[in-house]
């Protein structure tokens, strides 16, 4: 068990400096960043609405923002090891495929708690123009972390695909947009018109925005956990499946 | 130290390796020869539980690779072919991450981190991105990455491939000494590197052994093992091959160059070779002007043809050429 932790201690460090060494993280906090900035303070209509919460205005676009930037972070994570031949590397040392999956997945992350903690200035702006309730805020940050991690999860097993970096980011890009879709409420209305209720339940059930939407509220509900949690638990399972695959030929 | 046995690995419909089994103790540095695709690097793939084998098994230092991977692997230091590394990572940070995930910490990770760069010539690209080496550097960085634990075998698929004439005696080096305490497997095409290097060597082509020996075993296997070479002038061709055809114990002999300055003769032992064939020779050219007389060792390149293309004639192709 405590080796265990020290390899995928290892493996996390490793990754998390490979984000530093290179000018993708730095590109990747400030476009996020700029993102958030944006959309909460002119589109997403901060001020107008008079009100001390982050629900509509910040945690709105998360889902959306995440789309492309999620798999942009985890696109490199195994298509790099192919490419460059490391992966022979790394599976001929004295770890399990899973302490290489869950390490790597760990380091991004925690890349992208980082990046989450650095919107910080809009909490601290919300307090200081009115009285939020912070316990919502956080609510919805443990949500938009969960929903990052379900979301890095996919573009992990997508990576594992392929040695390419952008096949990996168009199929995560195309299934993240499948789980937001299935609960956007245009198309909601569209499946209502001739769908019947239970199916529609069904299908929107899958979507993050479903599950996304109590978070924003403050209600911590386990059911939107154990969804986030087993998306995760689920892709980075088939992740050990492919990467298995490559190897039996 | 490494046993295998039945060894085979098949792709698709291919078999890549089709039964390979031999073992390497301790002290041994066993070279593995073979052409482009023969399936040399699928075998150390294997060995290393890179890829898990069709049938067959692996087992290092009495674990088996498949039942017990991670005792196997920690047994053995590998280096994959073309030398793969983190090309984010500085040479430092690339050699201190190998020896954490190999479970040293603290001060036995920077003695081993220490040790390996003085080892392989690393001092002056330490703080050095990886990307922005040159292949040898990058080759040996890799190398040192194997070695770091000090493990008790050693995989290493092409080692000396890419690095310029010192560095490969370099390499040649570092592994003979290191040989004398662990069991290595190095694979090459470069036959000059089996003779300064293996105690023993394995040919294979097509998935299968062909030959194990010593080298000096493999190079009896050649047609000129024994063979006498003898330059003479002062005669015409025709008069050497009559001359020494008649000769006790002679399969054939062959000209192999003639010119002004005179003649360069072959002669083919019958059986098995002995060293009576060179005096008898000597006796024979009594009259002519001699200017060269040995008995060939054998070459390995020919023995390494003669196998791996077995539907040419290979003595024909290399008389030929010269």
């Amino acid at each position: 068990m405590n080796t265990t932790w020290a390899n995928i201690k290892t493996i996390t460090k490793r990754e998390l400096a490979a984000y530093f060494s290179s000018p993708l993280a730095y590109v990747f906090i400030v476009i996020f960043l700029l993102l958030c900035g944006f959309f909460t303070f002119m589109v997403g209509g901060f001020f107008e609405r008079g009100e001390a919460s982050l629900v509509r205005p910040f945690f709105d676009w998360h889902p959306w923002f995440y789309l492309f930037l999620v798999p942009a972070v985890g696109m490199r994570l195994w298509a790099e090891e192919r490419r460059v031949g490391t992966i022979e590397l790394l599976l001929t040392m004295p770890i399990t495929a899973w302490q290489a999956i869950v390490g790597k997945f760990l380091a991004s992350w925690l890349f992208l708690a980082l990046a989450l903690v650095l919107t910080f200035p809009v909490v601290l702006t919300v307090n200081y123009l009115g009285s939020p309730d912070n316990g919502v805020i956080l609510c919805g940050y443990v949500g938009s972390w969960l929903m990052a991690g379900a979301y890095l999860a996919i573009s992990c097993m997508t990576s594992a695909m392929t040695r390419t970096q952008v096949v990996s980011f168009i199929i995560a890009v195309v299934l993240c947009l499948f789980l937001i879709l299935a609960g956007f409420p245009p198309v909601i209305n569209l499946l209502e018109s001739w769908a019947s209720p239970w199916l529609v339940d069904i299908i929107s059930s899958f979507s993050v925005i479903t599950h996304f939407d109590g978070f924003q509220k403050g209600v911590l509900d386990l059911r939107d956990v154990v969804f986030f949690g087993s998306i995760i638990g689920f892709s980075l399972f088939v992740t050990g499946v492919i990467i298995r695959g490559h190897r039996a030929g | 130290m490494i046993n295998v046995h039945n060894l085979a690995k098949v792709f698709g419909t291919k078999r890549a390796v089709d039964g390979v089994s031999f073992s390497v103790e301790r002290g041994e540095v066993l070279g593995f020869l073979g052409p482009n695709g023969a399936g040399k690097s699928t075998t150390m793939r294997m060995i290393t539980g890179f890829i898990p084998p069709t049938a067959g098994t692996v087992s290092v230092g009495g674990f088996d690779i498949v039942a017990n991977p991670i005792q196997a692997k920690r047994l053995v230091g590998y280096l994959p072919e073309n030398a793969p590394a983190y090309t984010d990572m500085t040479v430092y940070g690339f050699l201190k991450f190998a020896a954490e995930i190999r479970g040293l910490k603290g001060d036995a990770r920077n003695a081993a981190v220490n040790r390996v760069v003085e080892m392989c010539f690393l001092e002056s690209v330490l703080h050095q991105s990886v990307e922005t080496l040159s292949k040898g550097y990058r080759h040996r960085t890799c190398f040192a990455q194997s070695i770091i634990h000090d493990p008790d075998v050693l995989v290493l698929d092409e080692p000396t491939d890419g690095l310029d004439p010192n560095q490969k005696h370099e390499v040649r080096q570092l592994i003979r000494r290191m040989g004398q305490k662990k069991a290595i497997i190095f694979s090459t095409h470069i036959l000059e590197e089996v003779d300064a290097v293996c105690s023993r060597a394995i040919i294979i082509d097509r998935g299968r052994i062909v030959a194990n020996g010593t080298p000096q075993e493999l190079r009896q296997k050649s047609d000129y093992a024994g063979a006498v070479t003898l330059r003479v002038s002062g005669v015409d061709a025709a008069g050497v091959t009559q001359r020494l055809s008649q000769l006790p114990g002679v399969k054939r002999t062959a000209i192999i160059r003639e010119d002004a300055a005179g003649v360069t003769a072959r002669v083919f032992p019958k059986g098995t070779a002995n060293g009576e064939l060179a005096s008898r020779v000597g006796e024979a050219a009594q009259g002519w002007k001699i200017e060269e007389l040995h008995t060939e060792e054998g070459r390995l390149d020919e023995v390494f043809r003669g196998i791996t293309m077995p539907d040419t004639a290979v003595d024909k192709k290399v008389e030929e050429k010269q």
